[in-house]
């Protein structure tokens, strides 16, 4: 079997360096526009919030809030990279041997999210987590007497999960553990290429069988931590699986996505609709996976209607000025109803142009759940979609795009000495 | 009436698959190959067309579907409207888990009885095994031979020379 190398030439690195700036350029447009008047981005803005008595969120404020969703978006999707490779290795599979060089690529992102987390949390943690404000906790003010107005019986009740300190401890062991199983797995996969022999598949499967325990406690923890931890009032049981559907329908979109781009610029000769048949599947499953669980999650508040929890919902549907209301509907739309519709077919998923256009619906789609999801929490009523939220996906897109693509460069494509890389090449459904 | 055929014996899967794409090449028509196993890729290579199945399923799970909300919203909305939960009567979230598993039901009965109609399969049903060894380690391909046209010593060498280990006739009561 021969080796296929991906070459990115200097023009598409510019494309992407060149979508960086683009990005950049629209970001400190949205910035000026913003504090310059505040009225281009968020319509009826100023004049109202200043007579509801409370302050029109700042720029800065939606600059974190924006740089934290992107963040936690491209991490969740290189994450699931990582951890589709491993369930693969797990379940013996053969089909996949051909594109597992690519959701292994994804994972090169986390070092950047890891640290893009870090800085954004320590710079605006206080904008996007309510709780991490120090007032919250103490119930007298200083004289030890007067009862603190701003003390709240329910975050203090929560302090000894969530507090600074923990909650920096478990975002950087998630993010040790993570780079440390993906370069263990991509070492082992690199050295398989040159050596050969059936030893390093096997250690392979122990690798990936010890991640995916940590990926299921640690994946749930950081959708509490960095998403539900927003709404800090508000809790939700059904969460962890939310997000991490969330993650994972995306990060297989992307990786039907670029074994589709890759297929269409004469890269991976052996691929056939065979596997993008498998993927599109992939695809169409998990989107209606997703359904069951945003459903599952909003029948059961829905039906009980206790306010603590309906609240959640209210702020989505007609609450904010009724602001989220389309985004709310038309997250279901693109999300469930055109997977589902579009890709239920089975020559769709056999051919290349339906499964793109899905695909890139489907990351479209779930960027507006991630942003539905931390906005009315962060924002409130002040929330936009201008130059500053266009701005800010377009560089994390493009660092990610550079990163990926330099990862996807570094080894062969197709990996040459698999075992199940026969089985995969005849796949056949 | 009787029905002759003529049995080509094989006992390699790839010798078989070669053989049925020489055999339809030279114009002979093949009634069917029996295999103790599924074979990848023999419905191609013996020009099967793809069923129609899925359709028949995607209409049923539509039925289902309809059926489910209409069920529900005139039970529950006319003919005999009930508070539950205090909320409205016609309330389209508590109607979808039932709405979702009428749709599977309907979809999957629906395409398990018109597989059973399509395929005539009944409990009456009598299937002539042509060789007993398709159920074990042998594949049987089963040309039709009609009388006066086909050439019984042409279609022995045209079997034998695409690897059939044995060539047998059969007749077959209808």
């Amino acid at each position: 079997m021969t080796e296929e190398r991906l070459i990115i030439s200097r023009k598409t690195n510019n494309k992407f360096f060149l979508m960086i700036a683009i990005g950049v350029v629209l970001l400190i447009a949205g910035i000026i526009f913003m504090a310059a008047g505040g009225v281009a981005d968020h319509g009826e803005g100023h004049g109202e919030a200043a007579a509801a008595g409370h302050e029109a969120a700042s720029w800065t404020k939606r600059l974190f809030v924006n740089l934290w969703l992107n963040n936690v978006y491209f991490t969740g999707i290189a994450i699931v990279g990582l951890f589709f490779v491993a369930v693969q290795y797990v379940a013996y599979a053969g089909w996949s041997v051909l594109i597992k060089r690519i959701p292994e690529a994804l994972s090169y992102y986390l070092p950047i999210g890891a640290g893009v987390m870090l800085f954004v949390f320590f710079l605006g943690g206080h904008d996007i987590f309510h709780w991490t404000h120090d007032y919250l906790y103490n119930q007298y003010l200083e004289d030890g007497v007067t009862p603190n107005p701003q003390y709240d019986p329910i975050i203090a009740g929560k302090a000894g999960y969530l507090n600074t300190p923990f909650f920096l401890i478990r975002m950087v062991i998630f993010f040790a553990l993570w780079i440390l199983f993906f370069n263990w797995l991509r070492r082992n996969s690199i050295n398989e290429d040159i050596n050969g022999g059936t030893s390093y598949y096997h250690k392979s499967i122990r690798i990936s069988a010890m991640f995916l325990v940590v990926f299921g406690i640690s994946s749930s923890i950081a959708a509490w931590d960095w998403v539900l931890s927003i709404d800090t009032h508000w809790f939700s049981t059904m969460f962890a699986w939310y997000v991490f559907a969330s993650w994972f329908v995306s990060g297989l979109a992307a990786t039907t996505l670029t074994v589709i781009i890759l297929k269409q610029n004469g890269y991976l000769k052996m691929v056939n609709a065979n596997h993008l048949h498998d993927l599109g599947k992939f695809v169409f499953a998990f989107s209606i996976f997703w359904t069951y669980v945003w459903f599952s999650q909003f029948m059961l508040i829905w039906y009980a209607n206790i306010p603590e929890e309906s609240i959640y919902f209210i702020e989505r549907l007609s609450g904010n000025n009724g602001k989220y209301t389309w985004i709310f509907f038309f997250n279901l739309l693109i999300n469930f109803a055109f997977p589902f519709l579009v890709l239920m077919t089975r020559d769709a998923k056999r051919q290349m142009i339906m499964l793109k256009i899905v695909t890139i619906a489907i990351l479209i789609g779930h960027w507006f759940d991630f942003y539905l999801m931390m906005m009315p929490g962060t924002m409130r009523g002040d929330a936009g979609l201008g130059f500053i939220e266009i701005g800010t996906a377009l560089i994390f897109l493009g660092v990610f795009l550079i990163t990926f693509t330099k990862g996807l460069t570094k080894a062969s494509l197709v990996p040459v000495n698999h075992p199940f890389l026969e089985e995969s090449v005849h796949h056949h459904v | 009436m009787n029905k002759k055929f003529v049995l080509g014996i094989y006992d390699d899967e790839d010798v078989l698959l070669t053989a049925i794409e020489n055999i339809r090449a030279a114009g002979t028509k093949i009634y069917d190959v029996f295999s103790p196993y599924p074979v990848h890729g023999i419905d191609d290579v013996l020009g099967i067309k793809r069923s129609r199945l899925p359709i028949v399923a995607f209409f049923c799970g539509l039925f289902g579907t309809s059926f489910a909300l209409w069920m529900q919203i005139w039970m529950l909305g006319f003919d005999w409207p009930m508070i539950i939960g205090g909320k409205p009567h016609i309330s389209l979230p508590a109607f979808i888990p039932v709405t979702f598993e009428l749709t599977v039901l309907c979809a999957a009965f629906g395409m398990v009885i018109t597989f059973f109609i399509v395929s005539k399969l009944k409990p009456s049903l009598r299937v002539n095994v042509f060789d007993k060894r398709s159920t074990d380690d042998k594949f049987v391909m089963a040309i039709e031979v009609k009388e006066g046209v086909t050439d019984l010593s042409a279609l022995n060498n045209l079997l034998r020379t695409n690897g059939a280990i044995e060539v047998n006739e059969k007749e077959v009561v209808k």
